[in-house]
């Protein structure tokens, strides 16, 4: 491991992408991550990698989609309206099985919103947000180091499955500068070889061809039946979460990516007080960590989720508990991040 | 003198059935495209997007790598097959709703940045597999079922000249519109596509064949007539010729 240096975190999310052996990045400049669209600008020619700036999301996530069908590692990054643009390309790229890492630093909407920071894709990204029955892994990052060992971690799981990883992270992490310590570059050589399946010219083998289509029903089904089999062991291995100060809580607060960073002063602030609080936070809000949290609810008198958004990953955390305990839910929208202070009055309020 | 008789069609096809509807173009062009592919040695390099439409079995028809892109994406399918793989050969199919409506975008970006792919291009005036409606260039006066009473420049504008479009744009290398309605045209038509072909691999830029074709079922008419209506209707709507030639004779 290298030394610690200080980097804004679209950046220190491109960085990671290109020492994980990414070579190809499409995207479009959309503010509260244009730097990371412009990070890959001025770095991939420097490891002879691809930029190329599309000319829309749908350009981008489609050239995305053709050069991941040739086996290569590629990344698009995008903020909220413009992670909505992408949802054909997301889809197909799913029903293909082709590993893809996208990047959504989240904006406060819907429509144009604005460009502070939000959590309130959740539905899109965890959900579906394109056509059909398909899963992504979804990463909420806490840090800038966190999205770093994510970003790396996303390409290898991506080309495990052949299958999407979405980093979800908001204009607060997009906008901050931490110190971070960045992995080794990846040797090329010894990236996972796609040459079983991957479009690179059918020299002496019978063709290869990618699709997320059949006019059959029948043969859809199939397909369809053999995602879910992939979903089900990504549900079974992928699971991560970190608990702070649960082990003798009463009350957890669920909260994921900045939230979930804030909501560990709050957990403080709150057994100050003399409250017995502790933290769930999902890593993966894809396949989310319901297990741990039933758990939980065996212990626990109270949930409480707090999200950037007007409740979205509340409803996981419902369906989780499963009416054993009651849950509780606070959040601020339209790009305001909630103070720990106003977050600590409202669990005051519930006990 | 022996002589070998070759029954076999060419490599570059799959040699599974084509489905397109009696008097349909589709199958000509298919068999040009391997024809090309085949004689200038590149089959097994080859890469093709499919599209969405009659024509998104395509994949399946030619013995090469293929995928089938999102309505009007495979431009930037291909641009991202291309430059992730620039030594191998991508073309893009696609019909006249997936290039001149929803790809509009993607086809005039990708051969404005002179994007190293060949994409050939059938117009047949109408909506082939969603039955029959308006296309782009949908010729005026001309009743599809989304235009029962013909269409009028006043409420869906005029029929949309793609070629003449393309052509102003300096990353072309290579653009023309052909038909395939009769013999002669058949051959000259498999000259334009191997230039389309060229204009890639001689590292030139963007070359795009558009083929005027016919669509009998949704036009109405049998395969003969189709073919007559074509050349009375079709053409002197849509001139024939190339537009541009960075390719220059084969020598």
């Amino acid at each position: 491991m290298a030394e610690k240096v200080m980097v804004k975190g679209t950046e220190a999310i491109g960085e990671a992408a290109i020492r994980a052996g990414c070579r190809l990045y499409f995207g479009y400049p959309i503010t509260p991550q244009s730097e990371l669209t412009e990070y890959m600008s001025r770095r991939m020619p420097q490891v002879d990698g691809v930029f190329l700036q599309a000319e829309s999301e749908v350009a981008a996530v489609n050239m995305l989609y053709g050069a991941a069908s040739t086996g290569h590692r590629v990344m698009t990054s995008t903020s909220s309206p413009g992670y909505s643009l992408m949802q054909e390309g997301v889809s197909y790229i799913a029903g293909a099985e082709l590993p893809v890492v996208f990047v959504n630093v989240v904006r406060g909407g819907p429509g144009l919103g604005d460009i502070q920071p939000a959590q309130s894709d959740y539905f899109q990204a965890t959900k579906g947000g394109g056509h059909g029955d398909y899963r992504l892994v979804v990463y909420g990052p806490e840090s800038l180091q966190e999205a770093v060992e994510l970003t790396e971690k996303a390409f290898d799981v991506a080309d495990e499955y052949r299958n999407p990883v979405l980093i979800l992270a908001d204009g607060l992490l997009g906008q901050m500068m931490e110190p971070v310590e960045f992995p080794e570059y990846r040797d090329l050589n010894t990236l996972p070889d796609h040459s079983s399946w991957a479009m690179q010219g059918a020299k002496g083998r019978e063709p290869h061809k990618i699709t997320s289509f059949d006019i059959n029903e029948h043969v859809l089904e199939q397909m369809n039946l053999r995602y879910q089999e992939k979903y089900k062991k990504i549900i079974e291995k992928e699971q991560m979460w970190e608990e702070y100060k649960t082990e003798d809580a009463d009350i957890i607060i669920v909260a994921y990516g900045t939230m979930g960073r804030i909501a560990k002063t709050i957990v403080n602030m709150a057994r100050e007080k003399g409250v017995k609080a502790g933290l769930l936070r999902p890593i993966t809000l894809w396949p989310f960590p319901y297990e741990i949290i039933s758990k939980l609810a065996d212990q626990a008198k109270l949930f409480f989720t707090v999200e950037m958004s007007m409740g979205q990953m509340v409803e996981d955390v419902k369906l989780a508990v499963n009416g054993k305990k009651p849950v509780e839910f606070y959040g601020r929208t339209g790009g305001v991040v909630p103070t720990p202070n106003e977050v600590l009055a409202k669990l005051m309020e519930l006990i | 003198m022996s002589y070998k008789i070759k029954l076999k069609g060419p490599e570059a096809l799959s040699g599974k059935e084509f489905t397109y509807c009696p008097g349909c173009h589709h199958g000509i062009v298919h068999r040009l495209i391997a024809e090309v592919i085949d004689e200038l040695g590149i089959r097994e390099k080859t890469l093709m997007v499919a599209p969405v439409g009659c024509s998104v079995f395509a994949y399946e028809f030619f013995d090469v790598d293929g995928t089938v892109a999102p309505h009007g994406r495979a431009p930037a399918v291909a641009t991202g097959m291309k430059r992730a793989m620039p030594e191998n050969v991508v073309f893009t199919y696609q019909g006249d709703g997936d290039l001149a409506a929803i790809g509009t975008a993607e086809i005039i970006h990708a051969a404005n940045r002179g994007e190293k792919i060949t994409t050939i291009f059938i117009n047949n005036a109408i909506y082939g597999m969603t039955g029959g409606q308006m296309a782009p260039t949908t010729l005026l006066g001309m009743k599809t079922t989304t235009s029962p009473y013909g269409r009028s420049a006043e409420n869906e504008g005029y029929p949309l000249h793609m070629a003449e479009i393309l052509s102003n744009l300096p990353g072309v290398a290579f653009l023309a519109r052909t038909k395939v309605n009769k013999p002669q045209d058949v051959l000259k038509t498999k000259k334009l596509i191997k230039k389309a072909f060229l204009a890639q691999i001689e590292g030139k830029g963007f070359g795009m064949v558009e083929v005027l074709s016919t669509c009998p079922t949704n036009w109405g008419v049998p395969p003969v007539e189709a073919n007559k209506w074509l050349e009375e209707n079709l053409v002197p709507e849509f001139p024939l010729g190339v537009y541009v030639d960075k390719v220059g004779d084969e020598k």
